[in-house]
C-alpha cells in the first residue's frame, strides 16, 4: 500500500485514478476450500464441548469450529496475532460472527484440539486471557455493544469498560452450557441504541435522567431551531428569545421540563442542547427479549431496573444485579426457556420476588401504547408486593 | 471501477491473487518490534489507575489491548506512522478522564467523509484536545464486510496495516450493522485510507447518515444446516445493486436490509432491519424416523449437545419437542413422529432439537418482513410479517422491484428521521400494501382490530359521499 502522507493521493487532482462504487470484498475468496466444496450441503451439527462445533456434510466431510470470544474494540496488534494462528491451523482463514466472537475453522480433531489448547494457553500481560473459548449452546456469549465514553458523543455510560466488568462476573457462563436456554445480553451506551438491545434477554442501557441543558449563546448559529423544536418526540421544546448576559438578544429554544423524557434525541440533532451528567446518567436494566421465532414469537426486552448509577471502571451495582436476574433465570426455569419466556410463564410479579428486584412505578408504563401492558384480568399471584399495596389501600 | 474482475483479489484458489506481500507497509522487523518483557515494563504517559482495573479478570482486556498496540506504536515511531503515535496513549487518558468525570469528552459530530460519498465517515473530535493532542481528531471509518464476515488472513494484515499506518491501529469486529470499523484517523488521511482501501484491498466503505446501511447476513449455507436463502449471495448482490444508495444519501432516515437463513434470526433482521428476508420453506419437515428413535433411546445429545453442561435427565421427546411445539401439530406413538405440516408455524424447535432426524422442508424460499427499528423516536418495533413466501433466484429482480416501491413511497411521503416502520404506522399498513400492490392477510396480525374505526373509501361505499342535504330533508325535516 501507499506511503508518505497523502500516498497515492493527490490533492491537487482528487478525482484522479479514484475508484468508487465497489462495494465489500466478493465473500467466495474468503471461504476456506473445505466451506466452498460443502457450501449449502450441510446435514447437521454437534457441540462437542464448549466452544466447539461440529459440522457433518453429506459429502462426508466434517468441519470443527473453534469459538472465541473477543472485545469489540480490537486492536491491530490483537489481529494480527488472530491471523498468526488462523495461518498455522486454518490455512490462513478465519471469520467473526455477529456477536464479536472469533471462529477458527479446521479440518480435523487433531487440529481442533491443538489449536484449542493453544488458543486457551494466550494470556496479556495484565493476566486476562487473550482468547478465551466458549460461547456455544445454552451459554452467554459475546455481549454486542456501542462505543460509550471510549468514542462516542451522546453516550450515558461508558460501553467496552462496562461490558469488560460484566463479562468477567458472567465468565462461568460463557465457558459451559449449564443455562435452560442461550441466554444474550447486550449493550447500548444511550437511547439510540445504535446496538439495538430492545430485543435480548438482558439489556444494559445507558440512560440520562437530566434535561438537556441550553446553550444560548450558539443555538441559533450552529442548528435550526425548527429541527431542534421538530426533534422532541413529546412536543417539550418551544422555540424562544431570549437575552445573554451582555445584552444581546438572539433566538434559542425552552425545554418543558415536566415533560423531558430525556431521550437525548434533541442533542442528536444540535450540539448545543447537551445531557450529559456525571450524577444523572446511569444505567437501565431490561430483561425477557428475543430476536429468535423458536417456540414463541420475538419479544421486546421489558425495563426491570430504571436506572443503576454509574461506578466506573466496575460498575458494581450493574454486575451485581445481572448476577441476580441470571442466577434466580438459571435456577428456576425449565429446559428450553428463554429469560422472557419463563418470566412470562411465572408471571412478572414472580420475576420480581425471584430476582429481589424493586418494582416501583417506574416500570409501569407511561409512553405511547401503555395501556398494552396494563392487566385487565383478576388472574394474578400474591406476592409482597401485592400485599404491601392491599395494606396502603387501607384494606387489610 | 466496478467490483467486476476482483472477484477473486484475495482468492488463494486462483492463481496470480493478491498477498499480504504486494500490499504491506511495515517489514517483518517493524511488526515484530516488541518482547514480552517490554510489554510488561510497558507504561503509557498518563496515568491511568481506573482504566488498569480493567486488565484484570478473565475476559479479554480492551486495555490491555490497547496498550500493547500503544507500545507497538512507540517502538515504530512517529516517522514510521502517519496517523499521530502517541493516539493509543491519549485515547486511554482520556477514558480515564471519563471515568474520573463520569461524562464523554467527545465533541458532537462534524460532517467529514470523502469525495462524492456522503457516508461512511463519522466525524469525531475530542473536547480536551490540550490534555489529550494525538486524538484531536478521531474519526470513524466504516468498511463494508464481506458477508458474513469470513476472511483470508492476508486480506486481514492489509486492513491491519493501513488502520496502522494511518489511522490508529484500533478497529471494530464490527460495528453493531456489521461493518469492519477504523476508528481514528485524522481529517487529512482519509482520503488516502480510502484510495489504499479500494485500490489496494479492494474494498470499499459502508453506509452512515440517511441512506441504505451497510447490508449484512448470517453464516447461512457456508457453515449451517438450516439456511433456506443463499443469505451471502444475496447480500452481496443487493448491495453492490444498491450502491448509489449506500453511498449517496437521499433517504428521510437510515434504512437496513438484514438477510436470515431460517426463523433462528441470529442476524436479528426481524429487531433490527427496515427489510427483514428471512429464510422459510413451504413444504414438509423431512423426518428421519430411525434417528428420532435414536434420539428417543439418547443415543444422540438433544440440540446438538447445546445443553450438555447441566443433568437434566434423560431426553424426554414428548415433553421437549411435543408439548413445546407452539402449534401442537406433532405427535409420538412410541414409533413414529407425525407433523401435521398443514398447521406447522416453522418455529424451528424441533429441528433445533433433533437437528439429524429433522430437517427444513426442501421447498425453500423467503419470507419478508418489513419496519423494525431501536426505540427513537416513536419506540422500538419489530418487522411485521407482510409477504408470507416468494421464490427468487440471482439477480434477485422480483425483491429489488419490492425494494424500489418501498423506497419510492418512503422518500415521497416519510418525514425527517422516520423510519419505515414509523411511517407504515403513520399511514397504517393498509396504505402500505397498497404501494406494494398485495392484498391484506389474516397472518399479518396478531389479531383483528377490537376498534371499528374502519376507514371506508369512499368507492367502497355504494352511491359514494356525495349527497343532497335537500332531498335529505324532504324525507326527514329538521
Amino acid at each position: 500500500m501507499s506511503k508518505g502522507k497523502f500516498g497515492y493521493y493527490d490533492p491537487e487532482n482528487p478525482m484522479k485514478d479514484r475508484i468508487t462504487d465497489i462495494g465489500p470484498p466478493h465473500y467466495w475468496q474468503m471461504f476456506p476450500p473445505i466451506i466452498r466444496r460443502n457450501y449449502g450441503k450441510w446435514l447437521y451439527h454437534e457441540i462437542l464441548e464448549p466452544g466447539v462445533l461440529m459440522h457433518v456434510s453429506e459429502t462426508g466431510e466434517k468441519v470443527y469450529t473453534v469459538r472465541v470470544g473477543q472485545p469489540r474494540l480490537v486492536t491491530a496488534e490483537n489481529i494480527r496475532e488472530i491471523c498468526d494462528i488462523a495461518d498455522k491451523y486454518c490455512d490462513g482463514y478465519v471469520r467473526w460472527t455477529t456477536r464479536n466472537a472469533v471462529e477458527f475453522i479446521v479440518d480435523s480433531e487433531e487440529k481442533m484440539k491443538a489449536l484449542k489448547e493453544d488458543l486457551e494457553s494466550r494470556k496479556h500481560v495484565g493476566g486476562s486471557y487473550k482468547f478465551p473459548v466458549g460461547g456455544t449452546g445454552a451459554s452467554i456469549t459475546g455481549i454486542v455493544h456501542t462505543q460509550g465514553w471510549f468514542h462516542c458523543h451522546t453516550p450515558a455510560t461508558d460501553a467496552s469498560g462496562l461490558v469488560k466488568s460484566v463479562h468477567d462476573v458472567l465468565f462461568d457462563y460463557f465457558k459451559n452450557m449449564t443455562l435452560p436456554a442461550k441466554l444474550r445480553v447486550s449493550m447500548a451506551c444511550c437511547l439510540n441504541m445504535c446496538g439495538a438491545v430492545h430485543c435480548s434477554d438482558i439489556a444494559l442501557l445507558g440512560y440520562h435522567r437530566k434535561p438537556p441543558m441550553i446553550d444560548d449563546e450558539v443555538l441559533d448559529k450552529v442548528c435550526e431551531i425548527p429541527l431542534v423544536v421538530a426533534a422532541c418526540p413529546l412536543g417539550a421544546i418551544r422555540p424562544v428569545k431570549v437575552e445573554l448576559e451582555d445584552g444581546t438578544k438572539v433566538n434559542s429554544v425552552r425545554v418543558n421540563e415536566q415533560r423531558c423524557m430525556f431521550c437525548g434525541n434533541c442533542y442528536t440533532m444540535c450540539m448545543a442542547t447537551p445531557l450529559a451528567d456525571k450524577e444523572g446518567d446511569g444505567v437501565a436494566i431490561l430483561a425477557g427479549g428475543k430476536i429468535s421465532n423458536r417456540i414463541t414469537h420475538p419479544k421486546f426486552s421489558k425495563v426491570v431496573v430504571p436506572i443503576l448509577p454509574n461506578e466506573p471502571p466496575r460498575w458494581p451495582s450493574v454486575c451485581k444485579t445481572v448476577v441476580q436476574i441470571v442466577e434466580a433465570y438459571a435456577k428456576d426455569a425449565r429446559k428450553y426457556e428463554r429469560l422472557g419466556d419463563w418470566a412470562a410463564r411465572i408471571g412478572w410479579e414472580r420475576f420480581f420476588e425471584k430476582t429481589g428486584l424493586p418494582f416501583t412505578w417506574h416500570i409501569l408504563d407511561d409512553y405511547r401504547l401503555a395501556y398494552d401492558t396494563y392487566r385487565t384480568t383478576t388472574q394474578f399471584k400474591f406476592t409482597e408486593h401485592a400485599w404491601a399495596v392491599s395494606k396502603a389501600a387501607g384494606g387489610i | 471501477m466496478s467490483a467486476e474482475g476482483q472477484e477473486h483479489l484475495w482468492d488463494k484458489e486462483v492463481e496470480g491473487h493478491r498477498t499480504y506481500e504486494d500490499v504491506r507497509i511495515f517489514t517483518d522487523e517493524q511488526l515484530k518490534n516488541y518482547t514480552e518483557e517490554e510489554l510488561k515494563e510497558f507504561k503509557i504517559k498518563h496515568d491511568t489507575p481506573m482504566a488498569d482495573e480493567l486488565e484484570k479478570g478473565p475476559w479479554p482486556s480492551v486495555i490491555s489491548d490497547i496498550k500493547r498496540e500503544a507500545l507497538h506504536r512507540r517502538k515504530l515511531g512517529q516517522e514510521n506512522l502517519q496517523g499521530p503515535m502517541e493516539c493509543c496513549e491519549d485515547l486511554l487518558g482520556q477514558l480515564e478522564l471519563s471515568y474520573i468525570d463520569m461524562e464523554t469528552h467527545w465533541k458532537h459530530g462534524g460532517i467529514i467523509g470523502v469525495f462524492g460519498y456522503g457516508g461512511g465517515v463519522i466525524g469525531r473530535y475530542s473536547d480536551a484536545q490540550e490534555k489529550f493532542p494525538a486524538i484531536w481528531a478521531f474519526h470513524t471509518l466504516r468498511i463494508n464486510q464481506p458477508s458474513s464476515k469470513f476472511y483470508t488472513t492476508d486480506y486481514l494484515r492489509g486492513m491491519c496495516d493501513v488502520c496502522e499506518y494511518r489511522g490508529s491501529g484500533i478497529m471494530n469486529m464490527h460495528g453493531s450493522t456489521g461493518d469492519t470499523v477504523f476508528l481514528g484517523a485524522v481529517t487529512e488521511q482519509l482520503e488516502p485510507i480510502f484510495f489504499d482501501l479500494t485500490h489496494d484491498l479492494g474494498v470499499d466503505l459502508g453506509g452512515s447518515g440517511s441512506n441504505l446501511r451497510t447490508p449484512s447476513c448470517c453464516i447461512g449455507k457456508a457453515r449451517c444446516e438450516f439456511a433456506m436463502i443463499d443469505t451471502q449471495d444475496m447480500c452481496y448482490e443487493m448491495t453492490m445493486h444498491y450502491q448509489d444508495e449506500l453511498h449517496r444519501p437521499a433517504f428521510p432516515y437510515k434504512f437496513k436490509f438484514k438477510f436470515d437463513g431460517c426463523p433462528n434470526c441470529c442476524v436479528a433482521s426481524i429487531a433490527r432491519a427496515d427489510m427483514s428476508y428471512i429464510g422459510i420453506w413451504r413444504d414438509n419437515i423431512r423426518i428421519d424416523q430411525e434417528a428420532v428413535k435414536a434420539y428417543v433411546a439418547g443415543e444422540i445429545a438433544p440440540n446438538a449437545g447445546a445443553f450438555s453442561g447441566r443433568d437434566w435427565g434423560p431426553f424426554d421427546i414428548q415433553k421437549e419437542v411435543i408439548d413445546l411445539c407452539p402449534s401442537k401439530c406433532m405427535s409420538w406413538d412410541g414409533n413414529e413422529l407425525k407433523i401435521n405440516d398443514a398447521e406447522c408455524v416453522r418455529c424451528m424447535h424441533c429441528i433445533n432439537v433433533m437437528p439429524r432426524a429433522l430437517r427444513v422442508g426442501a421447498d425453500q424460499g423467503l419470507c419478508l418482513c418489513f419496519g423494525a427499528k431501536a426505540p427513537i423516536l416513536e419506540g422500538a418495533q419489530m418487522s411485521t410479517l407482510t409477504i408470507p413466501f416468494m421464490y427468487t433466484e440471482k439477480p434477485y429482480d422480483n425483491l429489488k422491484e419490492i425494494v424500489d416501491k418501498v423506497w419510492d413511497w418512503w422518500m415521497e411521503e416519510g418525514k425527517n428521521r422516520e423510519r419505515l416502520g414509523e411511517l407504515i404506522q403513520r399511514f397504517g399498513l393498509r396504505q402500505f400494501l397498497e404501494v406494494l400492490e398485495i392484498p391484506a392477510m389474516p397472518q399479518m396480525v396478531k389479531e383483528p382490530r377490537s376498534n371499528p374505526y374502519v376507514f371506508f373509501k369512499e368507492e367502497e361505499v355504494p352511491g359514494g359521499w356525495k349527497r343532497d342535504i335537500k332531498e335529505f330533508r324532504k324525507k326527514h325535516p329538521r
